[in-house]
């Protein structure tokens, strides 16, 4: 199958027309030596036999419909309205070029600046980015922003509590800069204040902490930006956007940058990706900002229109000077978020993200009546995930409880040293009142069964 | 008529969804967490109904161009048709529906996919081992950078340097820049190739990379790709193949045999993903065997003993990771698709047909148009719009006024190497007659510049709106909406 | 083009007006630099107090379409920055060599004076000069 309109007759009849006597001519700059090689792919497919055997592939694997699933750690379940994957799939948008030509563009356009005002009431924060690649991404872009905006720092201050694999990513990003990375212990679920204010110093770019963290706690953001204003570092939120619903935006905390993952915001967790990054700044880091950014002004006739902004900060512009290399983004993920949060409203994203503060203290509570089980951090408030200590290692834990089709969450001994019995589970508003007796059910039964 | 802002259409009290009850006693929230937590204020997003949002984002969509609306002869864009079959494979739950942390007894399926993908990848590209972790080409590329500069430096000194042609795109020095390197850049010759005597002038020992994407930016074979791969290698250096042009090659062949160590692949260009008006993309890196170590974690490993698939993350050697978890698998996953659908005699089809639709236009436009660089050129074409510049229409004109014929603009000043620059990529999956309609119009422009220069200036005419003031647009900053001035 | 003849020049386009007893000297671009960048949306300029030295990148100024960096002229210490231009940095296209100069310093060395040029130095310069193309507009 493929899908090239040209016929033979068609390409004879061009080829003729370009003036040469085969195909071979034109690619004759080719060295011969290069042509010989033999490319060995699987036979080519019609459509009804792709759709059997890539069918067939899929069903091999077991979607969360079919089980029951309590895991977060960084992609979340959560309701997906039907309208954004209607108006999503509309050629118009899905097969669009990035909106360079702005009168051909001003739909994608209005709504990616639509997007920008959307995340930027939620988060609080005056400036935002028309997305980047996923949430661990933007932890790498937010360091690069950081130091480019204190040229003379080297020292990036980061919480224990941040997720894993943004840690890993953010030592990844840098390797090739001279600059280290201090990591800064946990005390009871959160970030140690002590430690961190011991850590920031005039050196001191920028201190990211994720709030609710790695363990589903929330930071105590306010002290801590208190304690990082003083060094003149930037203060970095990583935030759930979805948990902004109902917990406090870091505009309000003075945060200089909140970034995170916009997945929660009508994106399927999909096996990783495609998602969603968001970056937020205040608005003295606007010009340091990476990633594009679409502004409101006027054509020559004087009407509303928008356009690609501030582009001279950009890779294809400045080259090796740019703040960052970032070009092709998620605008189509972007746009997931702002359809999702124009259907969530005012009142619909506060609801959402009451429930998912709900439903999980509600499963925190039955789980820790369960013998054996117990909150590990029962001081510290915590948004749709939290952190249980089970009376096995949690692997063990979660394999039993596979073989009930339930997915009891994240085993953080493979991420923490020490924590091979604690378990990392998440309760957003896809679960019920009959889903989480389920569990817990299933948590004490496992409990009590012999190796 | 304009469409107003989401928040223009906003109503008290208006809703567009419905939550489940909380079907448990409800305790106040400040008894679940702290009051100073807790957000004080709603967040003022809009209240408008379902039917309030689907008419404002499709009248909106209805403002833009697109593949499946319009040709967009995009240089170095490769916007080819993208086929529904894709979408609908990676909307499967099966795909679409896996949490990435679930075990892997329940997502072998997604495993064998991405297995296969890679296996294919390396077959097309004649590397030895790919990852399908970055998320568009730009990461691919300072994946690479990363993977070079691992390399290097377990062999005891990471090298200052990265040789880039002046041709290349901004993402090769930034990428090389932002991998703690220094750029350095090479001029291209009269045929718009590596000028090898500039290139021998700054190739030393200290050189890590040499970054070049074959066919180059000017849209032509770079004929001395071998010669430039022993240079690299004589002296220690990895040659980086910038794939943003691998649509012109495939099956005719192949940057591992042109001597690559590294290569990045657009599959939003070479393999039909759709652009999304800006995303999402993939961006794979395949690497000679030497490099295989240094991939980011985790990789996907066959267990020979039952088949069946796992994630490995230990990995001593590894760079570490450039996103969270393992990739965009809704858009690998429309690769694969578009790989099956082709196989390798229909792949090498797509190259062929890419290259005489290039060739097709070249012919037909090259009285009009300078052209440059005059042997044959590969999957696209760049013209100059010099001898129009002078006549009174900058390319950027003749770009705009394209528009009101239906066709998106061609790639403008890019490269910078070539003035006025009109990088034309007509693709495979454009039929003659399209094209036809396309050189048309170009004679068209070109003839009313010799008589009308000035009304390009004012161009397009017929979209929905006219030239945007992007002067206001940078010093008057509105980037997030606040409120009407009344 | 203009180029007042009691001003000294770089070829990377900056202007200097130095002070009577060559203490100090206020910087800005020429008039060809502000045209060749069309219209200036954005400065950023270095900071009162910091120390900036001779032919190294100082401040970068942006147009829509291109950015360019601004090299000292000379060494010295920034001891003011023009705010005007910072609020509104067209400016520097309405009066190149007056409202909109960008900052001053006090010199580190005034032998490196030898090394600015006269106006006729740079005015020879430009006209050995081409007009550079804009941007581009492609994607990864």
């Amino acid at each position: 199958m493929d899908y090239i309109p040209n016929t033979d007759a068609d390409l004879s009849a061009m080829l003729r027309e370009i003036g040469v006597a085969s195909f071979d001519e034109l690619v004759a700059a080719i060295p011969a030596s290069l042509r010989k090689f033999k490319m060995e792919l699987p036979a080519a497919l019609s459509e009804p036999e792709l759709q059997r055997e890539l069918g067939a592939m899929a069903s091999r694997n077991k979607p969360l419909d079919a089980l029951t699933s309590f895991l977060g750690a960084g992609a979340y379940e959560h309701f997906i309205p039907s309208a954004i994957d209607a108006l999503v799939s509309r050629g118009e948008l899905y097969t669009a070029y990035t909106p360079y030509q702005a009168e051909a563009s001003q739909g994608t356009l209005q709504l990616l600046y639509e997007y920008q005002s959307l995340i930027c009431r939620l988060t609080g924060m005056d400036i935002s980015n028309a997305s980047l690649y996923d949430g661990g991404s933007a932890v790498g872009e937010s360091a690069y922003l950081a130091l480019n905006a204190h040229p003379k720092r080297n020292r990036i201050v980061v919480s224990s509590a941040l997720h894993p694999e943004y840690r890993q990513i953010l030592r990844t990003y840098t390797a090739g800069m001279d600059i280290e990375v201090v990591e800064l212990p946990t005390r009871d679920g959160v970030t140690d204040l002590d430690a961190l204010a011991a850590a920031t110093n005039e050196n001191t770019a920028a201190v990211l902490l994720q709030s609710p963290n790695f363990f589903g706690c929330i930071e105590p953001m306010q002290q801590a930006g208190e304690l990082i204003k003083p060094k003149g570092a930037w203060f970095v939120a990583v935030v759930n956007p979805l948990s902004l619903g109902a917990l406090r935006p870091p505009g309000e905390y003075g945060a200089d940058l909140a970034i995170g993952e916009g997945q929660p915001l009508g994106i399927p967790v999909s096996y990783g990706g495609p998602y969603v990054g968001f970056l937020t700044s205040s608005k003295q880091l606007v010009h340091k900002v990476s990633g594009r950014i679409v502004g409101r002004s006027v054509d020559t006739e004087g009407r509303e229109a928008f356009c690609l902004t501030l582009q001279a900060r950009e890779q294809h512009i400045r080259r090796e000077k740019a703040t960052s290399n970032i070009c092709t983004n998620q605008s189509l993920m972007a746009l997931r978020a702002c359809i999702f949060l124009a259907l969530m409203g005012k009142r619909g994203i506060r609801e959402i993200a009451e429930l998912n503060l709900r439903r999980s203290h509600q499963a925190a509570d039955a789980i820790s009546r369960i013998p054996g089980f117990a909150l590990k951090f029962p001081h510290a408030p915590f948004f749709n995930e939290f952190v249980v200590t089970c009376p096995a290692p949690a692997q063990t834990i979660c394999d039993r409880l596979e073989r009930d089709g339930i997915l009891a969450g994240l085993p953080l001994g493979r991420f923490y040293a020490g924590m091979e019995c604690d378990l990392l589970v998440c309760v957003t508003e896809t679960k019920l009142t009959g889903d989480i007796e389920r569990l817990a059910e299933s948590l004490s039964r496992a409990a009590s069964q012999k190796v | 008529m304009k469409e107003p802002l989401i928040f223009d259409l906003s109503s008290p009290g208006r809703r567009a969804c419905s939550l489940p009850a909380f079907d448990a006693p409800a305790k106040p929230l400040t008894e679940l967490v702290p009051q100073d937590c807790l957000r004080q204020h709603d967040a003022e997003l809009p209240e408008v109904s379902e039917l309030d949002v689907v008419r404002h984002v499709t009248r909106l969509s209805q403002l833009n161009f697109s593949v499946d609306t319009h040709f967009y002869p995009l240089g170095s864009c490769t916007m080819k048709y993208n086929p529904k079959i894709n979408d609908r494979i990676a909307s499967l739950p099966g795909f679409a529906n896996l949490h990435p942390y679930q075990p892997a007894s329940t997502t072998q399926g997604a495993l064998a996919a991405f297995d296969l993908l890679e296996q294919t990848l390396c077959q097309i590209t004649g590397m030895d081992a790919f990852t399908l972790q970055p998320a568009a080409g730009a990461h691919g590329e300072l994946t690479g950078l990363l993977l070079i500069r691992a390399y290097h430096t377990a062999r005891g000194n990471p090298r200052r340097k990265v040789i880039v042609p002046d041709s290349a795109h901004g993402t090769n020095p930034s990428s090389a820049h932002l991998a703690g390197y220094d750029v350095v850049t090479v001029p291209s010759n009269k045929q718009g190739e590596v000028d090898i005597e500039k290139f021998r002038a700054v190739l030393d020992e200290e050189v890590a990379a040499v970054m070049l994407t074959n066919p180059s930016t000017h849209g032509v074979f770079e004929t001395n790709i071998l010669e430039v791969a022993a240079m690299a290698h004589k002296v220690g250096a990895l040659l980086y193949y910038d794939g943003a042009n691998l649509n012109a090659l495939i099956g005719l062949a192949r940057p591992g045999d042109m001597g690559f160590d590294v290569v990045h692949l657009n599959v939003h260009k070479t393999f039909s993903t759709p652009h999304g008006g800006g995303g999402p993309g993939a961006g794979p890196v395949g690497v000679k065997k030497a490099l295989e170590p240094f991939l980011p974690t985790p990789r996907i490993v066959r267990n020979a003993a039952d088949g069946t698939f796992f994630w490995n993350y230990a990995r001593p050697q590894t760079i570490g990771k450039m996103r969270s978890f393992y990739g965009s698998t809704g858009i690998l996953i429309r690769a694969l698709t578009y790989i099956l659908a082709h196989g390798s005699e229909g792949l090498r089809r797509v190259s062929e047909v890419a290259i005489i639709n290039a060739n097709y236009i070249k012919a037909k436009l090259k009285d009009l148009y300078d052209d440059p660089f005059p042997q044959a050129c590969m999957h696209e074409i760049v013209f100059s719009g010099k001898r129009q510049k002078k006549q009174g229409s900058s390319a950027r004109d003749i770009a705009k006024r394209l528009l009101d014929f239906g066709f998106h603009a061609p790639t403008i000043y890019f490269p910078m190497t070539v003035p006025e620059a009109l990088m034309i990529e007509p693709t495979e999956t454009e039929s003659r007659e399209t094209l036809d309609r396309f050189i048309a119009a170009m004679r068209q422009i070109a003839e009313e510049i010799t008589t009308n220069a000035e009304m390009l200036h004012n161009a397009p005419f017929t979209m929905p709106v006219t030239r945007v003031d992007e002067v206001k647009a940078a010093r008057e900053l509105d980037v997030n909406f606040v409120k009407r001035e009344p | 083009m203009n180029i007042p003849t009691d001003l000294k020049y770089t070829e990377s386009h900056e202007w200097v007006k130095l002070s009577k007893n060559n203490e100090t000297a206020t910087i800005g671009l020429t008039d060809f630099a502000q045209e060749e960048l069309t219209d200036i949306v954005y400065l950023d300029l270095p900071k009162v107090g910091d120390e900036i030295e001779a032919t190294t990148e100082c401040a970068v100024v942006e147009s829509v379409k291109a950015a360019s960096d601004i090299y000292a002229p000379l060494s010295g210490k920034v001891i003011e920055v023009n705010q005007a231009v910072l609020d509104d940095p067209a400016l520097v296209n309405e009066d190149a060599f007056g409202k909109g100069w960008l900052f001053k310093i006090k010199l580190a060395d005034p032998a490196e004076l030898e090394e600015l040029l006269s106006d006729s130095d740079y005015e020879e310069i430009l006209s050995e000069k081409e007009r550079p193309d804009e941007d581009e507009d492609e994607e990864k």
